[in-house]
């Protein structure tokens, strides 16, 4: 047997810092950098052992704490991030990774969309696209092929906001809990999507640790990537979001974006999706869970909606998902902070660490970011015992 | 419920860069250009500088004859911008020459909205410069 291509790192820290709608004594540097210095905490590890640091902020963090010469890179991508600092560390040019993210200050025109999401975009910009308008072009192919409903989104929704309802450091901690119909009720944004099957945006911060093997023998509970694995069909939010788009004839179209990803990680791993305990899934809106549970192998394509609507995603479930409220509920601090997040999260249900929906020995834990409206999709597995 | 209308001057518009102001010339004539490869004949999404099936560095401009059906669309009420005039309806159509772009539909009630539904180009100028391409029912 070849050797596992993660057998040699691990994560041995993670933190959250404070999320909330708005932190007013903060910028994206200052709270990513009590993001890492949280994480370095939780690892046990001196800031001065740090060799490395990935994320939008890396050269601020370097200069701040003062860890320069330091390898940096300044990706503003979740999973693809996380992956890159494992590979920083398995190839020997580091032995001590910090992965930072956070956003403060960023989106203060509440009148107008996240700026992260609308880049350069000649094509889409007249027509007043946007992400939930992206994400619901690919919902209606869905609804059309398929036959799901709004109820069943809206179930989707109700889970994760009930999670994060029961969350204390969620942004929305005690504001449910939710029923499909409270989901159902809210203000109309983007057919089929109402507000309360959006997102939300806030402000905070977030980073892991990883590190070597044989330096995670001296941590406490170092949690183990078992496969991670990336798609992406172009650039998010630039052209028409397009379900049949396949530039590829033997590969899946952009619709089921993340299931070539997926399929890699589950091999790399030795499991199939029937191994996962909990998931961790990325839910910019509802209707992206239906979608990733059946791209991801959960259930057979068409059948989201009613795996949904069957109760078999909410706490103590046969796959509970998004256990901390997601992006719709704990925060979605923007870049890639939220993204990092469900990384963590997935760290922490298998510690056994969560404080609210802790899923009972959890031994496989899968984590994803990203969605079909915005043509890219990473799916990473973890793991307590060291692959 | 409610016509569907073409935005108006005061929404954020396309900024054209070098490869695609062949396109938004042709919007200020009222014809609608697509990218074809001369080798392998395909329509893409978006303009290109090689074709992205068979690589040859021959996308020509073609005028498209501006009628297709209705692929996906969405009703926005909460739009990215305060300026847009809300119900508006983007969309992804199919064109007949066998590429998707996405527009807005016009000139019906969103009710009417269906898979299938036979559509054809009509051009709305929103500023100085820029024409935009909407569709409505044919």
């Amino acid at each position: 047997m070849p050797r596992h291509p993660f057998a040699d790192v691990a994560i041995v820290g993670v933190h959250n810092t404070v999320q909330a709608r708005v932190l007013p004594e903060h910028d994206s540097t200052s709270i990513a950098l009590l993001g890492a210095l949280g994480a370095l905490a939780d690892a046990g590890i001196s800031p001065r052992d740090v060799d490395g640091v990935v994320g939008p902020e890396c050269a601020r963090i370097t200069l701040e704490l003062g860890l320069g010469p330091c390898t940096r890179r300044p990706s503003q991508l979740g999973i693809p991030a996380l992956l890159d600092a494992a590979a920083l560390v398995t190839s020997g040019q580091c032995e001590v990774v910090l992965v930072a993210a956070g956003g403060a200050g960023v989106h203060v025109d509440r009148s107008a969309t996240a700026p992260w999401t609308r880049p350069t975009n000649e094509l889409v910009v007249g027509y007043g696209l946007f992400t939930a308008a992206e994400f619901a072009l690919m919902a209606r192919r869905h609804m059309l092929a398929y036959g799901t409903t709004p109820e069943q989104m809206a179930t989707a929704s109700a889970v994760i906001r009930t999670n994060g309802h029961a969350n204390p450091e969620a942004v929305y901690a005690g504001r449910g809990p939710f029923t499909p119909a409270d989901i159902l009720a809210s203000r109309m944004v983007a057919d089929p999507f109402h507000l309360l099957d959006c997102a939300t945006t806030s402000e905070g911060g977030c980073a892991l640790v990883l590190t070597t093997a044989e330096r995670a023998g001296d941590c406490e509970a170092p949690i183990w990537i078992l496969g991670g694995a990336s798609d992406a069909y172009g650039p998010a939010y630039v052209v028409a979001p397009v379900w049949d788009f396949q530039p590829r004839d033997d590969c899946p179209p952009a619709g089921l974006v993340g299931a070539r990803a997926a399929r890699a990680a589950f091999a790399t791993a030795g499991l199939s999706p029937s191994d996962v305990d909990v998931a961790e899934l990325y839910d910019p809106f509802s209707f992206e869970i239906i979608r990733q549970l059946e791209a991801f192998g959960f259930c057979a394509p068409g059948e989201g909606g009613a795996f949904v609507e069957d109760g078999n995603i909410g706490p103590g479930a046969a796959l509970p998902v998004t256990t901390d409220g997601g992006t719709m509920s704990f925060s979605h601090p923007g870049i890639n902070a939220q993204q990092l997040q469900r990384v963590i999260r997935g760290v922490q249900q298998l510690r056994g660490s969560c404080p609210t929906n802790q899923v009972e020995r959890a031994e496989v834990a899968l984590c994803s970011n990203g969605g079909s409206g915005a043509l890219f999709c990473d799916v990473l597995l973890l793991g307590p015992e060291r692959p | 419920m409610s016509l569907l209308l073409p935005q108006t001057e005061g929404i954020p518009t396309p900024r054209p860069d070098r490869r695609s102001e062949p396109y938004w010339e042709g919007c200020r004539r009222h014809q609608l250009l697509y990218q074809r490869c001369a080798e392998c004949s395909y329509a893409g999404l978006s303009s290109f500088t090689v074709c992205a099936q068979c690589h040859a560095s021959s996308p020509v401009w073609e005028t498209s004859a501006g009628t297709g059906s209705l692929y996906s669309w969405t009703l926005v009420w909460r739009p990215p911008d305060p300026s847009f005039r809300v119900p508006y309806a983007p969309a992804v159509i199919r064109l007949d020459e066998g590429f998707w772009m996405l527009s807005a539909i016009i000139g019906c009630e969103p009710e009417v909205l269906q898979e299938g539904l036979r559509l054809a180009v009509e051009f709305h100028s929103v500023s100085d410069d820029i024409t935009l391409p909407y569709f409505r029912p044919a």
